[in-house]
């Protein structure tokens, strides 16, 4: 251990202590000082924004830096994902702070939990070993069970939460099982020895493409893939809506992570053969969540299948392996969690006195009750369905570019019929927003925060698809392409 | 400011007005919309004056300015940027002053409408897509900014949304264009395709050089690639500009609100598809067979749709018609190579037609929305301000000598008649006899609205949806919003044809946009005629268009005023051709037969339960039959029952494992 | 004489009765629990025959990391589970449909 393995690790050692005083000063406190809790975690973020960009490649987006022993490893990729992870964060705290307040939750134990959750998220993005990715994923699931729990109260949460924890569990069971597969297989729990035992041994080794099924059967259950995605709706619409919010953003980001370094970094040599898995996983959630998603009256329900197809297009971004997909699929899970926290968000703006606005209905005339705020709505359902100079259009572009460059005609037409198809659940909320009658004419209101975050976030996915392009720039650069 | 800074904010300002009248609505309430909007586009149009001032006498040359790099991806830019030369400068006006005029003619047709702001920011809307799309320096931003106009254009004619015929006019000319886009996709594609570039100006560099390549999309049929990429685009221009067969939308399109009429599809939308043609002069003059298509699908359109506009009742249809008569002239103009003068009658017909709308539209208001000129007659003594103007309007479009239309109108003919193309002798027929016809409508016109007796009763006690030809009030001028832009339209209409003919058609002004070849140039011909505007309107007497001209206007006088009766004779004696005039050759039935019959009577079930427009009868419920019901079954799935779901993670693990590992 | 493989098929049949042990029970969530765990001793079963046979430790140290983890997912999972009784009055995993569709 050197001084640069403390160093390449800052960020982490941050976020841990910040966790640590956060839960040693919430002792000392006061119900009505509360607010000090939340000031803390969004000084945490701030602060491990600022680590995080201190840290200096001398210009080269591709270079990588190790640590311990190459069981960490920070490049221009995992600091980009940790910097969206801190700014979705940073909204979800905003966000959640409003309903906690409302429905009489407001406690430490949501900034707590969360914030270990985003150490889980940084570690799994960084992990360059299969100890360390189990660890991430174990750390970013346990917190995730807890807040899907967060409200004691609720029947349909604790259901939420106990089908959470079991398909979770075996979910990382099956990881866990392919990883001593490829454990077997190559003497190594190292991605990059891994790789190179890979390289030598091809995809003949039958133990080896046994692991990788499994291993991608993991993966797909954090992507919440079709069909290892059942626990996603449920999970959604029972956990109370601060948690949906955290569920349905971050955590994308570190799956992505997780999947380019297991799949890319580890068994790169291997791409044939779970190209093909990615394939049928990728096809089955972009038809499955958005043919779903029709039939949803409910709004986190809809979302919830939503974001299976979305995942269905992030897959798509990895599988053709080429670094111009990899930046693509990068670009979508970015974009993808900026506009679930946005649709989210929205979701908690309605949800008043701590009755959360579960239904489509709730959506009804909001433009007559705020028209900026069924503008924010209706740009980030625009995004969504991929409409074009909204950013989600952008991210859906390069994605089914990359596919097609990659000679995957067939997955390409797909994904465009069901995008077109999903556009239609997406718009009737545009369409709830404008055209009908609202249900209740009280009107909406909001602490500023809240308000000037929900509306960056709003602007957000309008300018960010006129502005692209340098996103879109470092993201392929990343990768090289 | 810099010049960049100044182009950026013309098409800026109209959307940012749009913006604040469509989003605050209710903050900024009547005026304050309207107040933004006009803002907006007063400036916008006053900087365009000054870049055309900038162009024409401080010899600012052609710039190319990018904008802004969406991205690049294989080497293909992706950008927003500005091709500002005279052809898009001259443009740049004629868009932002009609838009302008109409903006302020709307707070007097729209005073009591409910969706007055959202009305406002439709229109402001309009003028920054129309904008992006003439300062255009690449095909994509182009195509953006034709789709966007499209939009605006569909959402207008379905503005009032409660009328199910507005709504359906709407959907067709939604439907309609489609098939035009479809056509123009392909062009851009094929563009892409051999030039591997969306720039303007590597295009237009790179186009001689796949001249003789060819593909054979028929197998044994070989055609020229610049063939094939020149009429698919013209097929979209035919959408756009209601060429025949693509026409049938823009009729029907008259449900919008009469500003819309004017300035959509009069004077800015409907020319997109003329300007798109002259800009992509370079591209066309390489193929002969593009052009001689362009030329016979634009001498069908101007001389037969003229004449379906002899017989409609609708006030505004018969401008609409008249309209597309005076496309099919642009396109002809086109089609012999005569860009300059394409550009040149789309000039002076936007301020004159758009004249004629508003001209029509305060006779409306003042009539309480009854169009049918049935029941008009005699309106000079009540609205000596519109009738003057509508004269001025009238003189001008059937080209009588020194007003604008002359000038743009006879230069077409004598281009076509010096033209050596393929198919120039009947295309030179059509526009020859198209005069008569455009004369004896547009007198057909100004009679029956105008002069003779009126033809309606003012009833006090008539109630607030009287029977046709009954009126509440008696019908008076209509107020300054109105009467003022009719004036300041009419000035242009009678002047700009005499002052700008000579530097537009002969000087050569506009051949840094437009290129056209030595061989193919017949203005060169028609310029070696030409003396000054005065000594070509002295010399009109002795052409034949002017005394064609003439006969239109005595036969509409004898028809219409001598003797009222003689136009019910000549409906009995001549049945057939009568029936055929008034169901406009039955395109739209056919079409109706063809192609929409079947579609239609499937749609017409769930046609008939859309209650709030497009999204939730027309889209959703239509084709959303089939995924609503397998929705419901996909759902099914998700029981709630966890062992259920452990069971699907199996039976997927064991699925993807048996592929994979087993075989 | 026993051979990897001996101990392979024994964490595969545990991996086995585990997964089945989660779909088949319909009765009590501390099965699933149980399943859960079995599952993961199943994994070590694996990690500790690789390591034994590769002659490499990694395996093993990954062996007790699993176990710690396990000792805090089968925390949280009673936790959740007293949740769910408290809430419910039961315990029995057909009757967690609520949430469905």
């Amino acid at each position: 251990m050197t001084r640069m393995d403390f160093l390449l690790i800052a960020p982490e050692l941050w976020v841990v202590t910040m966790t640590c005083v956060i839960l040693f000063v919430d002792l000392f406190l006061k119900e009505e000082r509360r607010a000090i809790v939340y000031l803390l975690a969004m000084v945490t973020l701030v602060f491990a924004a600022i680590i995080t960009l201190r840290f200096d490649y001398g210009g080269d987006p591709t270079a990588s830096a190790f640590a311990f022993n190459g069981s960490f490893v920070r490049d221009q990729m995992g600091d980009m994902l940790k910097l969206f992870s801190y700014f979705v964060l940073a909204m979800v705290f905003i966000y959640a702070k409003f309903f906690l307040r409302q429905s009489r939750m407001f406690r430490a134990d949501f900034y707590t939990l969360s914030l270990e959750a985003l150490l889980g998220i940084m570690l799994l993005i960084s992990a360059n070993n299969l100890v360390m990715v189990y660890l991430g994923l174990e750390l970013l699931a346990l917190a995730s069970y807890t807040l899907v729990a967060y409200d004691r109260d609720s029947a349909k949460g604790s259901e939420a939460a106990m089908k959470y924890f079991v398909l979770g569990s075996m979910a990382s069971g099956i990881l866990l099982y392919g990883m001593s597969m490829i454990y077997g297989a190559t003497g190594t729990l190292d991605l990059v020895a891994i790789s190179e035992a890979v390289r030598v041994s091809g995809s003949d080794d039958i133990m080896l493409v046994f692991g990788l099924v499994f291993l991608v059967v993991g993966l797909a259950f954090k992507f919440g893939a079709v069909p290892f995605h059942m626990w996603v709706p449920d999970v959604y619409e029972g956990a109370p809506v601060s948690t949906t919010l955290f569920i349905s953003s971050v955590p994308k980001m570190a799956a992505f992570a997780m999947a380019f370094r297991l799949l890319q970094t580890g068994l790169g040599d291997l791409q044939s053969d779970w190209m093909q898995m990615l394939s049928l996983l990728a096809v089955l959630s972009i038809v499955f969540g958005n043919l779903a998603a029709i039939a949803q009256t409910n709004i986190k329900r809809m979302l919830a299948y939503s974001t299976i197809g979305h995942m269905g297009f992030v897959l798509m971004g990895l599988l053709p392996g080429t670094a111009e997909s990899y930046g693509a699929g990068m670009f979508y899970v970015i974009v993808y969690a900026l506009m679930s926290a946005a649709a989210f968000g929205m979701v908690i703006m309605l949800s008043a006195r701590g009755v959360e606005a579960e239904n489509l209905d709730d959506f009804k005339g909001l433009n007559r009750r705020n028209s900026w705020y069924a503008a924010i709505m209706a740009m980030v359902m625009f995004s969504m369905a991929g409409v074009p100079v909204f950013v989600g259009f952008f991210a859906k572009w390069l994605v089914i570019q990359a596919a097609l460059n990659a000679g995957l005609v067939w997955l390409a037409i797909i994904a465009v019929v069901f995008s077109v198809i999903g556009a239609f659940y997406y718009i009737r909320v545009v369409k709830l927003m404008y055209f009908d009658e609202p249900i209740t004419e009280a009107p909406i209101d909001a602490p500023v925060d809240f308000r000037a975050a929900i509306s960056l976030n709003g602007v957000i996915m309008l300018g960010l698809g006129i502005f692209s392009g340098s996103l879109i720039q470092i993201c392929m650069s990343s990768f090289g392409a | 400011m810099s010049l960049k800074t100044i182009l950026i904010l013309i098409p800026l300002l109209p959307l940012l007005a749009a913006a604040v009248a469509g989003l605050l609505r209710n903050q900024v309430g009547r005026a304050g919309s309207h107040w933004v909007t006009i803002l907006g586009v007063a400036i916008s149009f006053a900087l365009s004056v000054y870049v055309l001032y900038l162009q024409m006498y401080q010899g600012l040359g052609t710039q190319n300015i990018s904008v802004y790099t969406w991205m690049v991806a294989d080497g293909i830019k992706f950008e927003i940027g500005f091709l500002i030369d005279h052809l898009s400068s001259l443009m740049m006006v004629v868009v932002s002053f009609i838009s302008f005029m109409v903006h302020i003619y709307t707070i007097g047709y729209m005073a009591d409408d409910p969706g007055y702001q959202r009305f406002f920011s439709y229109i402001a809307l309009f003028t920054f897509s129309m904008l992006m799309l003439v300062m255009s320096n690449n095909f994509l931003q182009l195509f953006f900014g034709w789709e966007a106009v499209g939009l605006v254009s569909y959402l207008l004619i379905g503005f009032w949304f409660d009328r199910e015929s507005a709504v359906y006019a709407g959907l067709k000319a939604f439907l309609v264009n489609r098939v035009g886009d479809f056509g123009f996709l392909l062009g851009i594609a094929a563009v892409l395709y051999c030039f591997g570039s969306m720039d303007y100006f590597e295009v237009f560099a790179a186009a001689p050089g796949i001249e003789g390549q060819s593909v054979s999309i028929i197998p044994g049929v070989e055609w020229q690639w610049i063939t094939v990429i020149c009429i698919c685009l013209f097929i979209g221009a035919m959408g756009k500009s209601a060429q025949a067969p693509l026409h049938v939308w823009l009729p029907d399109s008259m449900e919008g609100p009469t500003p819309i009429s004017a300035l959509i599809h009069a004077a800015t939308m409907v020319t997109a598809g003329i300007f798109m043609v002259a800009r992509m002069s370079p591209l066309f003059e390489l193929s002969e067979a593009a052009l001689s298509f362009v030329m016979l699908i634009g001498a069908l359109t101007a001389f037969f749709m003229g004449l379906v506009g002899i017989v409609q009742n609708d006030i505004k249809r018969v401008i609409a018609y008249s309209t597309l008569s005076q496309l099919g002239y642009m396109t002809v103009a086109l089609g012999v190579s005569a860009y300059s003068a394409a550009i040149f009658h789309l000039g002076t017909h936007a301020f004159f037609k758009a004249l004629l709308f508003l001209g029509a539209g305060s006779v409306i208001i003042a009539l309480h929305h009854q169009q049918d000129m049935r029941y008009m007659g005699g309106l000079r003594k009540q609205m000596p301000i519109t009738w003057i103007t509508a004269w001025v309007g009238t003189l001008a479009l059937i080209g009588f000598p020194f007003f604008a239309g002359f000038y743009s109108k006879d230069a077409i003919i004598e281009a076509v008649h010096a033209s050596s193309r393929w198919g120039a002798g009947v295309a030179y027929w059509a526009v020859l006899l198209g005069v008569i016809v455009t004369s004896f409508y547009s007198f057909r016109l100004l009679y029956l609205t105008f002069h003779g007796k009126p033809r309606y009763t003012v009833d006090v006690g008539a109630g607030h949806h009287p029977p046709d030809g009954v009126l509440q009030h008696a019908p008076k001028e209509s107020p300054l919003v109105v009467t003022v832009p009719l004036i300041l339209l009419a000035i242009p209409s009678i002047v700009i044809g005499y002052l700008t003919i000579d530097p537009v058609l002969f000087t050569g002004w506009l051949s840094d946009s437009i290129t056209v070849l030595p061989q193919n140039d017949v203005l060169a011909a028609v310029g070696e005629h030409f003396h000054g505007p005065t000594a070509m309107a002295q010399h009109a007497l002795q052409t034949a268009p002017f005394w064609l001209m003439l006969g239109g206007f005595v036969l509409a006088t004898l028809v219409y005023m001598v003797r009222p009766a003689l136009a019910g004779t000549l409906a009995q004696r001549f049945p057939r051709l009568h029936a055929l005039l008034e169901n406009k050759f039955y395109v739209d039935e056919l079409y109706q037969k063809l192609f929409i019959g079947n579609t239609l009577r499937i749609g017409n079930g769930l046609w008939k339960k859309a209650d709030a427009g497009l999204i939730d009868g027309w889209l959703v419920n239509g084709s959303a039959k089939l995924v609503g019901s397998l929705s419901a079954r996909v759902r099914t799935w998700q029981s709630g029952f966890l062992f259920q779901y452990a069971f699907a993670m199996i039976i997927g693990l064991i699925g993807i494992l048996a592929i994979w590992v087993m075989l | 004489m026993l051979t990897l493989a001996h101990f392979l098929t024994l964490g595969a049949l545990l991996f086995c009765l585990s997964a089945a042990g989660i779909f088949l029970n319909r009765k009590n969530v501390i099965i699933l629990l149980m399943c859960i765990e079995l599952m993961l001793l199943a994994v070590n079963m694996n990690f500790v025959a690789f390591s034994r046979f590769l002659g490499n430790l990694d395996g093993q140290v990954f062996v007790f990391f699993i176990l710690t983890v396990a000792a805090a997912e089968a925390a949280i999972g009673l936790a959740i589970l007293v949740v769910v009784f408290r809430n419910r009055q039961t315990i029995n995993v057909a009757e967690l449909d609520d949430l469905k569709g």
